[in-house]
């Protein structure tokens, strides 16, 4: 059994293929070299001119033709599997941005790893934030682009538990080749208690901040820590004082550094505030000494998260 | 060979030592002989291509370890796209037919010159300034562009790197290769020497003349495309970019309808350099030359119709997908056509193996490789998982540089005698060649092997899974690299130590053999009169 339902079937063409592909090669390389080899110029002193042949002209074209026209069909065939969508299946939302992956499940929990049931077929509906990506599962033998605009998607089943690498295949910019992620394939008893306990988890987040009045959950720091990692931040923003393509979130809090606001240098100290516009509307002060390559995360946070990165932030010392 | 053609040889002075109106480097930069502007070609497109298989050498070594071996991922992103854009627009495109077919297209039909002389030196002029421009960006703020050489959007209207400019560059050397197009089939049509009918033409002006059409139809294609970018890039009105309403599948459409045909711009001429080697070295006659002139017109029409298999995980609609896929398969027909055809033609022949038919043999041999690569990526789901992997990588590196590069090599040492009248050391020759097929299939072999297993293209840097195989291909790339080091200076010193060489050195029996080596100002003595079959070998027993 492969890793998805397409594994095998993807092999087998291909291995067929392939076998077509190498006894052809071998063919004509012994060909071309036994020719070499008895017609040499000491073996065959005269050459013996040959125009053409139409009976071998025609079998040399309509038996590649044969072979190629069944390569297209073994080929649509398990395409129009791909492509076939089940009605039953799970649907996950998967956003791709620079440079990380964010799951969304159907009850609206979020993830950057993605958790499934083996077993179960799953549709994956692609979006991109920013520019295009490429959502791709070797292990399953499946790609497809996340388009800024243009809804795509694509579906499989798990078949054997396990954890699997997912890679950006659609060259995204600096930081494409750190734009992994992970699909975990569990049965579905231990995927069904997973999802309820991580869903009860975003409920009570939700309650909590309902609630508020009652019980203030305030700003944690714990959840700021979770944040940065989910939302994406940590592709460009390093924990631990190295240079990415952002300013690292080591000792940023408090820290007084010199930004640049419509082309003018200034000093400033990064307190809440700043930290704040600095997401919400990063273009306003660009950090002097890099690129103004952050996107605005306006869609991506909501203003509570803000307080708990600030939150985690200020543990980051 | 000891016959009328060595006569010719003292009776006019060769173009090499006439004194025109200029002298030094100026008889060169404003020469309009189709001869030495072939040359400039040749000095400056080897040039970009070490300049590029240098870049290639440092991309590998970054391969060599895990994490930052060398640079930072930023230098490698603008490397692999300098890398691509100086292979495909400074070298591959203009290639053969800018460095071989302006030296023997005319000559090969006995004429003195290509119909437009001067617009000949334009071509080379605009690319010069082209290439000066993509260079230029190194020193503009943004520094080169980082998008890979398909300037895919909604990226390239995105970075900061200087992409307006590198983009009007290929614009500019677009003309270059519409201008050499225009020229090459009106000098087909009008400048053929008496008895030279379409069908007695050699099938390396058959190949040219195929090629030139696509240079002329889909070259305007791309040109927009492009400007279209640097409108959206300064003006912002929203072509391209989906957050104003823009469609990026429409750009990968129009880049594609031209950079697909492009891809046979890129290897018809070399079947046609291979077409010519083989008969002359077999001593007979080509097989099936008509199935193989009008394979090369039937590649330029489906090469045309296939551009969306580049785009088989876009996002673009299934049925478009499966239509796409289809008619990719049958741009195979003609190229098996052809491959047969050759090997065909070594039957009965009386060969004589020396350089120029091994590394044709050895293109072949290269390029079937990468047309079995191709079958399987054109193979829908097969596809969708090696799309954008190293095999993608290792199946155009198989096909560009092992069929047409290989096939270039070919023709340079086949009509090297011809063009300097001198030979080169064969023994170094087949030591460079040990070292570049054993490297050449060390380094992108590798890649195909990756690229099934998963490694995504244009990534600085690889999981460990992947570690060993890209230690081997980089091992492969030092052998490659020092095979092409080893052919470059053969050659070199060949030009100013080489031995003599004759009029006819290989027995061949295409018209430029039958003037003197280097060949006169107008190529001819007298114009010649075209009696037979363009393969026609004497001895040869019909
Ligand atoms: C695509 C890369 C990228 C992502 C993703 C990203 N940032 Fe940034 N960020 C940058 C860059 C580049 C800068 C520096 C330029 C600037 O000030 O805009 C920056 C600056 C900042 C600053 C100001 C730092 C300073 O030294 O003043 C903060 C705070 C910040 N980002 C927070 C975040 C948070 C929180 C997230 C996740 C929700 C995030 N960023 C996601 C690239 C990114
Ligand atoms: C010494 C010779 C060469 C070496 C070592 C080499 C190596 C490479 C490598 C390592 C890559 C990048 C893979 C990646 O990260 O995705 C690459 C890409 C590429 N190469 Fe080469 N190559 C060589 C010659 C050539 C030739 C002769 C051509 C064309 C005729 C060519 C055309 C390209 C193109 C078009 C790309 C794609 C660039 C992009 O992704 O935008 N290369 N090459
Ligand atoms: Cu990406």
């Amino acid at each position: 059994m492969g890793a998805s339902n397409f594994t095998n079937s993807v092999d087998n063409i291909f291995l067929f293929i392939l076998a077509v592909s190498v006894a052809l090669l071998v063919g004509i390389t012994i060909t071309m070299i036994y020719f070499i080899i008895r017609y040499n110029h000491k073996r065959n002193p005269r050459a013996t001119d040959i125009p053409g042949n139409v009976t071998l002209e025609v079998v040399w074209t309509v038996i590649p033709l044969l072979i190629v026209m069944g390569f297209f069909y073994y080929g649509y065939i398990d395409y129009k599997q791909m492509r076939d969508f089940p009605d039953d299946a799970m649907q996950i939302k998967v956003t791709g941005r620079m440079w990380s992956w964010l799951y969304t499940y159907p009850n609206g929990l979020q993830t950057d790893t993605l958790y499934l049931p083996v077993g179960k077929p799953v549709t994956v509906n692609l979006e991109s934030m920013d520019v295009i990506h490429s959502f791709y599962i070797p292990a399953f033998r499946l790609k497809m682009d996340a388009v800024p605009g243009v809804p795509t998607k694509m579906w499989f089943t798990v078949e054997k538990p396990g954890s699997y690498q997912v890679l950006c295949a659609e060259y995204c910019g600096d930081r494409h080749s750190y734009m992994l992620s992970k699909i975990v394939g569990m049965p579905q008893a231990e995927f069904d208690k997973w999802y309820a306990s991580a869903s009860a988890e975003i409920e009570a987040q939700q309650a909590g901040t309902e609630e508020a009045g009652a019980a203030p959950a305030g700003p944690s720091p714990e959840k700021g820590a979770r944040l940065v990692k989910l939302k994406g931040c940590v592709a460009c923003h390093s924990l631990d004082g190295s240079r990415l393509v952002g300013p690292s979130f080591k000792g940023l809090f408090g820290k007084t550094e010199t930004v640049i606001v419509n082309g003018k240098e200034e000093q400033i100290t990064a307190d809440e505030d700043y930290i704040r516009q600095s997401i919400l509307e990063p273009s306003a002060a660009i950090v002097k000494g890099y690129p103004p390559a952050m996107p605005p995360q306006r869609n991506i946070v909501t203003d509570d998260d803000i307080e708990h990165i600030i939150a985690y932030l200020k543990t980051l010392k | 060979m000891a016959s009328h053609a060595i006569d010719v040889q003292n009776a006019q002075e060769n173009y090499l030592e006439v004194k025109g109106r200029w002298s030094g480097i100026l008889s060169w930069i404003f020469s309009t002989d189709h001869k030495r502007i072939g040359i400039l070609y040749l000095v400056s497109i080897a040039f970009f291509f070490i300049v590029a298989a240098t870049i290639g050498i440092f991309m590998r070594l970054e391969q060599l370890t895990m994490g930052p071996t060398l640079m930072k991922p930023e230098v490698y992103n603008r490397l692999f796209t300098l890398h691509g854009v100086i292979m495909i627009f400074l070298f591959i495109i203009p290639g053969i037919p800018a460095i071989l077919g302006n030296f023997f297209l005319p000559i090969q039909i006995g004429a003195k010159d290509v119909a437009f002389p001067r617009l000949n030196l334009l071509s080379w002029w605009l690319f010069m300034i082209g290439a000066t421009l993509a260079i230029l960006t190194l020193f503009l703020p943004g520094g080169l562009p980082d998008t890979g050489w398909t300037f895919y959007a909604p990226y390239s209207i995105r970075t900061g790197s200087e992409v307006s400019l590198a983009v009007f560059a290929a614009f500019i050397l677009g003309f270059s290769s519409i201008l050499t197009g225009l020229n090459f089939v009106t000098t087909v049509h009008r400048m053929r020497a008496p008895g030279m009918s379409f069908f007695r033409m050699p099938l390396f002006v058959w190949a040219l003349y195929a090629t030139a059409w696509i240079q002329i139809l889909a070259t305007p294609m791309v040109g927009i495309t492009l400007l279209l970018i640097i409108v959206e890039r300064l003006l912002n009105i929203g072509i391209f970019d989906p957050t104003q309403g823009g469609d990026p599948i429409l750009y990968q459409h129009l880049f594609w309808i031209y950079s697909h045909p492009a891809v046979y711009i890129m290897i018809l001429p070399g079947f046609g350099v291979i077409s010519e080697i083989i008969p002359t070295f077999s001593r007979r006659t080509i097989f099936g030359y008509k199935l193989i002139a009008f394979s090369s017109l039937s590649i330029a029409i489906f090469g045309s119709l296939v551009w969306a298999h580049h785009m088989f995980v876009s996002g673009q609609s299934d049925l478009a997908n499966i239509i796409f896929s289809f008619l990719t398969f049958f741009v195979a027909i003609p190229t098996a056509i052809k491959v047969f055809n050759w090997v065909a033609t070594l039957y009965k022949g009386s060969i004589r193996f020396e350089p120029p038919l091994l590394f044709a043999l050895s293109s072949i041999f290269l390029f079937s490789i990468g047309g079995f690569t191709g079958l399987m990526q054109a193979t829908l789901p097969i596809n969708v998982h090696i799309h954008d992997t190293y095999f993608v990588v290792g199946h155009f590196h198989y096909t560009m540089f092992g069929g047409t590069i290989w096939a270039l090599i070919a023709g340079i040492l086949y009509w090297f005698p011809k063009i300097t009248g001198k030979m080169y050391n064969k023994k170094w020759i087949y030591v460079a060649w040990a070292f570049m097929f054993i490297g050449f299939n060390t380094l992108y072999g590798t890649m195909l092997y990756m690229g099934w297993k998963g490694m995504p293209r244009r990534y600085y840097d690889h999981l460990p899974e992947f570690h060993t195989d890209h230690v081997i291909a980089t091992v492969g790339s030092w052998f490659l690299y020092t095979g092409i080091l080893i052919l470059v200076s053969t050659l070199i010193y060949a030009v100013y130590r080489g031995t003599k060489a004759d009029a006819n050195p290989w027995g061949g029996t295409t018209l430029e053999w039958k003037t003197s080596s280097p060949p006169p100002l107008e190529n001819f003595e007298k114009e010649p009169v075209v009696e037979h079959e363009p393969y026609y070998h004497e001895e040869a027993i019909r």
